[in-house]
Order: structure tokens, then C-alpha cells, then sequence
């Protein structure tokens, strides 16, 4: 696969001594969805801004289309739309001269045409008259989408777009993502949700404290990360675990009253169903069953201890 | 060189001035009224002529340069401050602009801004007092060079501002007082000997001094000084925006 952007043993340090990215090797393939995971604070935005220009990293390399990005910046820049995490907008202006201001600042010729398309894709058309204060959250998400959408660009950075999103809004968000790939479109997207990874992208990493832990294609990282824990309250409490369960990955717990299951979801599809059948052959009664999957940060703390 | 996205950041900004016409131009013509009717009319009817020319008429030169002083910093200081507030600097920085092309459309539109303020008050001026401008090349010469020396300056203040209480500070603690001790109301060979040395140690008094040149060709000090201390004015805040911009200070980091 053909690459678009290369990093090269990139590190941030900000002037307080806080180490924002700590030696970043990464390649991005031309055409790929590309999902940045990450908690908050992990450095997704400060690698995207090292990418973008709007950040100087402190060391290291980073090419788009073979060019650097401080070097030959105006080449790199041109070719990059960015979607802020922050809803960041001028307040007066209306929707249509902030697109065509964007479209300007990359030296683009007027296409009034081209920008009229792309604000009709984002139901943004009507309210192209409509000062930016009075367009609702989600208005003003799909406008800063309209906005870096504005100069064509063949990169596309969106940084947390579903942040504060409703569910709506995420769906058409992830359906204009979808298509935008389908037109050739290079996009690289953070998130802290595992589903919007799992839903978008083609290959996932995924960076903790300043540091890319893992990068890899989605199924397989998703196999390694889609654990969950399944809690089983027992009408009658247990003196001890059955020894017919016992192939399970199963705890017994609050006085023999719950059973914790440990599964994959993507490893063991059968293996929650075979559970319940065993519980249920064994006559054991089920008062409540609850689910609990593991946060990002556990997954994290997990995927650094098996790095280790 | 990005003409096009030169010419984006400059009619943001012209649009943004139109928006807001009052704080732009008609606040500074009020106040420059007010002058003219205290200080040209009931009071400077009772102070005799300066240089052989009457004291309203005096004043002109002065008044203009302190509301194109005061309004060039406060104009660039916002224009630059606003983006970095709102957090849409972003989308400038992102682009592909050069340092210099992201400073000549904010400092552009701000001087043009002053530029235009500066011909409004005088235009004003003719409504109160006769006016004469016997050099009318190097009046507006010093008009535009001091517009985009004091944009410059006033785009620095604007990056290093962290908040609104620090962006209205320079114009109101340091360009004001120096402006009216720079002699916008009086000659400051009007100032005892010391008080004149001391007077030309204030950068705002080469400037009004070439101005008012310019209209009664008389000037406090050398025309050339007043020539080459705006210049080294200028250049000082175009090595200190090259710094900001090449570090990166308060802006990239």
C-alpha cells in the first residue's frame, strides 16, 4: 500500500517539561480510515497538530506526499483539512463567508459550486445566510467539517468528532466519513470510543501517555481488545464453583452470590451462550445479569503490561 | 506568495470592521470632535497662534496621529488576539501561509482600517478649523508608514495578550500617555530645556513632528530623524514577529 504520511521518531516536549509525544513512528496508507486511540491527554491532538503545522514538534521527521511538513509546508498543508476537536467559530459570521474564507486561506479559486455541494451534503445549505451563534452544536460540528472540506483536500483530520455528538449526528458523521474514503479521501481520526474505531476504521493504533503502544490492522486488534465481563447474581448463593464450570474463565464472588465471567467477544462467540446453557442445565437460578465492559484505560494498562 | 489567501485574512478583517463601524471609525470622529471643540474652539481661541499658525489648526496633525496610533494598535492587537481567544487560529495556522503573508493580511486590513481614519479626521478637521497640507506627499507617506509600523506593533501585542485586561493595556497605558506628551496638544519647544530632552527620548514625539511637517512644514525635530526613528520603529517589530513567529511564542505551543 502506498503510504501518504511518515513519522519518524517525532517527540514533543512543551515548554513546562511535559513530554507530549515520545518517539512517534508511524505510516499512514493512502486511502485508509486510520482511528488514533487514546484517553484524554494521550497525545492524540498534539500529534495531529505536529502533523497539521498548528504545533512545532521538538525532533523528528514527518513527511505528506513525500514532502516535509516543515520544509516544504505549504505543499504538505495544502493538501490537509483539519477538524478541530474544540468547536472553534467566529460567532458573527455567517456559515457562507466562513467556508469561503476557509477555501481562500489555501489559495483555492472561487467554486461556489464545489462549496454549495459540500453544504448540502452536511444539511448546511439553508443555513448558509444564518450567523454561526445561532446554529446548534451539532450545526456547528458539520460546519467545521464543511469547513476543512472546503479546499478539497486529499487528508482529512478529524479530531475527536464525536464529542459531544448525538447519536444522530454520529451516524450521518460516520456515513459521510465512509464516503469520503469512497472519493479517495485519506482520513485520520481520534477517538476515545472503541466503537467508533471498530466502526471506521481499517487499522487502528493506539497511544497512551505520549507513547504509540500498538498499530494495527482492526480485526486483529479488536480481538486483543474486545474483552468483556459478564456479572451473573445467583438467587441462591454458591459454597463453591461447579465443577462443570470450571472450563469457564469464571470467578465466584460477593459469598458465592455472583459469578464474573471473563470473555472475548470476538474470540469465544459461542462461549456466553454455552455459559447460560451449563448455569441453566445445573439449575442454578439467575436473579440478574448485568455487563460490564473494560474502559479504554484498563485495555491500555493491559496492552502495556503485555507489552512489557 | 498565497495572494489569494493574503486576500481571504483581509476582507475577514475589512468585513469584521464593517460589522463593527462604530468602534471602527465613528467612536474616534466623536472624540476627535470633542477635541476640537475644547481645545480648537473654547479654549484654543484664547492661545495665541504657534509658528504663526493658529492652535486649532495646530492640533490637527496631533489629534490624527493619536486616534491612528491608539486605534492602529487596538485594530491589529484584536485582529490577531480574536482567532487565538476563539480558538480558530487553528485554521490559520493549518494553512498553507507563510509567516509573512499571515502578518501582511491582518496588518493589512488593521492599516488600512487606520489609514481610512486618518483621512476621515481630516476630513472632520476641515469641518472646524482651516487646514493646509503643504507636503501632501510625505503626509500621506507618514500616514501609511506609521499605520503599519503601529499595526505591526499592536499584532505583537495582540500574540503576546493572554487575555482582554492585557490587550487594552498598551493603548491605554503606554500609546496615549506618550502621544499627549508627544506633542499632540503643543510644540515641545514649548517644554523648558530639560523637559525637551527628556520629551525626545518618547519615539511618538519623531512621529507627530514629521507629520505636523508634512502639513505646516514645520517640525520639533529634523525631518529626517523623525524619517529614520519610524523606520527603526518598524523594523524592530518586524525582527520581534519574525522571532514570534519562528519560536513559535504563544502561538504554536
Amino acid at each position: 500500500m502506498q503510504s501518504i504520511i511518515t513519522i519518524k521518531n517525532t517527540n514533543k516536549v512543551y515548554s513546562s517539561g511535559f513530554r507530549a509525544l515520545n518517539n512517534i513512528n508511524l505510516t499512514i496508507n493512502k486511502g485508509e480510515i486510520f482511528a488514533l486511540l487514546g484517553p484524554n491527554g494521550a497525545g492524540k491532538t498534539t500529534l495531529i497538530g505536529c502533523i497539521c503545522g498548528t504545533i512545532n514538534a521538538s525532533s523528528g521527521t514527518i513527511t505528506v506526499k513525500n514532502n516535509d511538513n516543515v520544509r516544504d509546508y505549504k505543499k504538505t498543508r495544502s493538501i490537509i483539512g483539519l477538524v478541530p476537536q474544540e468547536i472553534a467559530t467566529e460567532a458573527f459570521e455567517t456559515v457562507w463567508a466562513t467556508v469561503k474564507f476557509s477555501r481562500g486561506l489555501f489559495g483555492k479559486k472561487r467554486n461556489d459550486a464545489y462549496l454549495e455541494e459540500i453544504l448540502s451534503q452536511l444539511s448546511l445549505w439553508d443555513k448558509r445566510h444564518e450567523q454561526i451563534r445561532f446554529l446548534s452544536g451539532g450545526m456547528k460540528r458539520r460546519l467545521l467539517i464543511a469547513k476543512a472540506l472546503s479546499h478539497e483536500p486529499e487528508i482529512l483530520f478529524l479530531d475527536e468528532p464525536s464529542a459531544g455528538v448525538d447519536v444522530e449526528l454520529r451516524q450521518s458523521m460516520w456515513q459521510l466519513i465512509k464516503n469520503l474514503q469512497k472519493n479517495g479521501t485519506t482520513i485520520i481520526l481520534t477517538t476515545h470510543y472503541i466503537e467508533e474505531a471498530e466502526m471506521m476504521a481499517d487499522r487502528v493504533g493506539v497511544i497512551h501517555a505520549g507513547e504509540l503502544i500498538i498499530v494495527d490492522e482492526k480485526k486483529s486488534l479488536m480481538n486483543s481488545l474486545g474483552k468483556k465481563t459478564i456479572l451473573i447474581d445467583l438467587t441462591d448463593s454458591l459454597s463453591r464453583l461447579p465443577e462443570s464450570l470450571a472450563s469457564f474463565s469464571l470467578q465466584l464472588e460477593d459469598n458465592g452470590s455472583r459469578l464474573v465471567y471473563f470473555y472475548n467477544t470476538n474470540k469465544d462467540k459461542d462461549a456466553l451462550k454455552n455459559l447460560l446453557n451449563e448455569v441453566n442445565r445445573l439449575g442454578i437460578n439467575i436473579q440478574d445479569v448485568f455487563t460490564k465492559e473494560s474502559t479504554l484505560e484498563e485495555i491500555f494498562v493491559d496492552i502495556i503490561k503485555s507489552k512489557k | 506568495m498565497n495572494f489569494k489567501g493574503i486576500a481571504a485574512i483581509y476582507k475577514y478583517e475589512m468585513s469584521r470592521a464593517l460589522r463593527t463601524l462604530g468602534q471602527t471609525l465613528i467612536s474616534p470622529v466623536i472624540s476627535t470632535c470633542l477635541f476640537f471643540i475644547v481645545f480648537g474652539s473654547a479654549i484654543g481661541s484664547r492661545i495665541t497662534d504657534i509658528d504663526g499658525i493658529s492652535y486649532g489648526a495646530f492640533i490637527v496633525p496631533g489629534l490624527i496621529m493619536l486616534s491612528v496610533l491608539t486605534e492602529s494598535v487596538s485594530n491589529a492587537s484584536f485582529g490577531i488576539y480574536f482567532p487565538k481567544f476563539t480558538g480558530t487560529i487553528y485554521e490559520i495556522l493549518s494553512s498553507p501561509l507563510s509567516y509573512l503573508e499571515i502578518t501582511l493580511g491582518y496588518v493589512g486590513a488593521a492599516a488600512t482600517k487606520s489609514i481610512l481614519l486618518g483621512f476621515t479626521i481630516l476630513l472632520t478637521a476641515h469641518l472646524f478649523v482651516d487646514v493646509q497640507i503643504l507636503h501632501p506627499f510625505w503626509m500621506v507617506s507618514f500616514l501609511i508608514l506609521t499605520s503599519f509600523t503601529f499595526c505591526l506593533f499592536g499584532f505583537i501585542v495582540g500574540i503576546w495578550a493572554d487575555g482582554f485586561d492585557r490587550l487594552h493595556l498598551i493603548p491605554l497605558v503606554i500609546i496615549t500617555p506618550l502621544t499627549f506628551l508627544g506633542g499632540t496638544f503643543y510644540s515641545i519647544n514649548m517644554l523648558p530645556e530639560l523637559w525637551q530632552k527628556i520629551a525626545l527620548l518618547n519615539p511618538i514625539v519623531y512621529l507627530i513632528s514629521g507629520f505636523r511637517w508634512s502639513f505646516y512644514g514645520n517640525a520639533d525635530v529634523n525631518i529626517l530623524t523623525s524619517l529614520i526613528m519610524t523606520l527603526i520603529f518598524l523594523f524592530t517589530c518586524v525582527t520581534i514577529i519574525y522571532i514570534i513567529f519562528k519560536t513559535g511564542y504563544k502561538i504554536k505551543n
